[in-house]
Formats: C-alpha cells, structure tokens, sequence
C-alpha cells in the first residue's frame, strides 16, 4: 500500500472524517501561496486560505472548495483540519453567486465601519465555490 | 389504614408519572444515540488537533506569546456548559459546583459565560458576573456558534480584560459514566507527557508562515476545536444522565405501584372480612 508515489491524505472536519485515501498529489490555496504536495515532502504547517483543493488519485482527479483550517504535511501523510470543506455536489451556485455580490459591494462601497478582512474572505470563498464548480 | 379510594387515587396518580418518566427516557435514549455518534465523529477532529498544536509548541519552546503566557488582568473568564432543562439527576449541579465550589477561585474574579438556561440561573442566583447567555445552542450545536464563542472570548483575552479561560463541561465517557471536567483553554498549557514517540514529535516542522504567526493562527481555532468538543460532549452528557434519571425514575415507580397494589389488595381484603363479620352479626342477632 505504502508505495513511493502515494501518500495518505486525509481530511478531518469537525463534524466529519471527509475525505481518507491515498493520493498521487494533493494542491490547495495557503496564506503564502498556492502549494502541490507530492510524496516525501519536508514536514511542514501551513495555513489554507479559501481555494480549490485538488486531489490527484490514481484513477482520476477530484476537486473540493476548501475554506478555512490548516495542514500538517509529513512525508508518508498529510492531514488537513478543515473548518469549513464542501464538495462541489454540495455548492448552492445561486447562494455563492449572491455570496460574491455582496461582498463586491461591501469592498466597493467600504466606510469605515467596513469590516475589510472580512469582506475579502467572504469573497475568496464565494470565488473558491464558483471555480470548484466550473 | 388508608381508605381504598386513597391507595386507589394514589397508585394511579404514580401510574401517571411513571408513563411520563418511560417516555422521557425514550426520548433522551434516542437524542442520546445521536448525540452520541457526532461526539465520537467531533473527537477525532479534536484529537487531532490537540496532538498537532501539542507539537508545534513543543517544538517552539517557551516563546514569549500571547497566548501562552498569562494576561496581566486577575479575571478569570469560565465557559460552563449546562442544559436548558432540569430532570436529569446532577448533571446540571455537578458542573456548576466544579466553579462555585473551587478552592481558589473568589465570586469577584470570575467572568461566568453560561451556555444553558440552568446554569445561567444558578450563577445569577448567587451573584456572579454573567456573560452572553446563548442558550439556545445547547440543543444542537454546529460548529459555527463554538466560533462565535472563542472569538468573543478571545477578543477579550487579546484586548487584555480577562487573563485566563477555562472550559466547564460534563465529559461523556460512555453512556453511565459522565465526568464534570474542568478545562484551562488560554494560556495554553504545554502538556509534560513525553513524546510518544510517534512521527509527528521526531520529525522537524517547517512553518509557513513563521512560527509565531503560526500560533497566532492556529490556536483561536484550537480553542474553537476545544468549545466545539466539549458541546458536542455535554449534549452526549446530558441525555445520557437524563435517561439513567429517567429510568430510576421508572423503577422507583414501579416499586411504589407493587407497594400501592399490596395495601389496596389488603385494604379491599380488610373491608370484605369486615362486612361479612357485620352481616353475621346483623344475621345472628335477628335469629
């Protein structure tokens, strides 16, 4: 099972185990840039920030929207602790296209009061969700 | 003796309260099952965190942080989760004793953020500073009212008003054992276990972005992990200690009732022996 081109990815949420496999190569979005893991990585944690998360399994391709968490990248495993994680079955289009709307006009129209970070967050996700659509 | 019409009245009032006690116990078994399941389900998100952030600071050390080292304010902030309703033996009295009843803690020190209408009214009762009752989340929580919770806190925690956190909450071992826990969230405590000798403890750990950062980020959702944990627990907690109530409820009842049945059989013996000796007597006297 343990052969050199796979590693073993797993997903936890809080409310569920979301994904377990063994995978060729795993890419998602963090705060210092969009990473692709391979087997044999340098042991590393790295924040996600909201973006597609693409698995490379063997026998095909899968994508998910990946909002919120951290990973924890050891050379034979990478475990990510999603808060937020969503396959693309279960994207409301019509709700993140709304999503992205709003939070265009909340950063176009922005007082002080403007709440910035997170229109912007709000508006990476409602992105991220368009795109794992697409 | 009691007349029959009172054991009469009497055993069907308790017939009455021992249906009612049968149904609430169906009813907890059920929530409990569920319940049950998303805490076994939540856990393993928990575990996982706690064993990745137990590592990061190990490896980082005794680093000048925020979040690891006391805020300078004397008050200590205590999450206590209770239930919204009552009849489930001490499960509700348990956890606020763990906070009313400490040896060190002082009334005037603490911060007392209730989740549960029962533990609100405890803590008002006895005069101590209450915060945010959301009361309702306790029937079924998500993830999301756990954020909610860690961020208020911890904005008070940064701003520098409350210095320490603690989590009260009834830990679901299994279905008959439920133990009240009290847990410090911030500052965090780097646990003296050795290391387990697993992966994760041996190997170096590159950090994207640099450690400190790291921490800034990852321990408001350790916190956040922790609240949603011990929610998903109390739930679990809380249904299992209502149905065990529940059920002795029902056995007391049925041992009354089988009590109950005795006398009234006895009263009704009494009653006809009595009669009978009457007309005798009325019979003898006549003849």
């Amino acid at each position: 099972m343990a052969d050199k081109n796979s590693f073993l990815l797993r997903i936890i949420t809080p409310e569920r185990l979301f994904y377990e496999n063994q995978v060729e190569m795993v890419e998602f979005n963090t705060t210092e840039g969009e990473i692709g893991v391979l087997p044999g990585h340098v042991p590393m944690t790295v924040i996600v920030k909201p973006g597609i998360l693409d698995i490379t399994e063997p026998e095909g391709d899968k994508v998910a929207a990946l909002h919120a968490g951290f990973a924890e990248i050891l050379p034979e495993r990478v475990t990510i602790l999603a808060e937020i994680i969503e396959w693309p079955e279960e994207i409301d289009m019509e709700r993140a296209k709304a999503a992205k709307e709003r939070a265009e006009e909340r950063l176009r129209s922005k007082t002080v009061e403007t709440d910035v970070a997170r229109a912007e967050t709000a508006l990476l996700r409602a992105v991220a969700r368009i795109q794992v659509l697409r | 003796m009691a007349s029959m019409r009172d054991i009469k009245r009497r055993k069907s009032s308790i017939q009455g309260t021992q249906q009612i006690t049968k149904a609430m116990k169906l009813v907890s078994t059920v929530k409990l099952q569920r319940a049950r399941v998303n805490a076994e389900r939540s856990r393993e998100y928990f575990n996982c965190m706690y064993d990745t952030v137990n590592s990061i600071l190990k490896r980082v050390g005794h680093v000048e942080h925020k979040f690891l080292t006391s805020g300078a304010s004397a008050k200590k902030a205590v999450i206590v989760i209770t239930g919204n309703r009552g009849l489930a033996g001490g499960y509700n009295s348990n956890v606020e004793k763990l906070v009313t009843r400490h040896p060190e803690w002082k009334k005037e020190d603490l911060a007392v953020y209730t989740i549960g209408s029962k533990g609100r009214d405890t803590f008002l009762r006895n005069g101590y500073e209450v915060r945010e009752c959301n009361n309702d989340i306790v029937e079924s929580p998500v993830y999301h009212d756990a954020m909610m919770i860690s961020q208020e806190l911890l904005k008070s925690y940064a701003e520098g008003e409350i210095g320490e956190i603690y989590l009260a909450y009834t830990a679901f071992k299994n279905t008959v054992s439920h133990v009240p826990t009290l847990l410090k969230l911030l500052p965090v405590e780097v646990s003296g276990e050795a290391d387990r000798g697993e992966s994760g403890a041996t190997a170096i750990m590159n950090f994207e972005p640099e450690d400190v950062e790291a921490l800034d980020m990852i321990i408001p959702k350790y916190v956040t992990s922790l609240i949603y944990g011990a929610l998903m627990e109390a739930v679990a907690s809380e249904n299992g200690a209502r149905m065990q109530a529940m059920d002795n409820a029902t056995s007391n009842a049925e041992e009354i009732i089988s009590d109950l049945t005795l006398k009234y059989n006895r009263a009704r013996q009494g009653s006809i022996t009595q009669e009978l000796t009457e007309i005798i007597a009325g019979a003898e006297a006549i003849g």
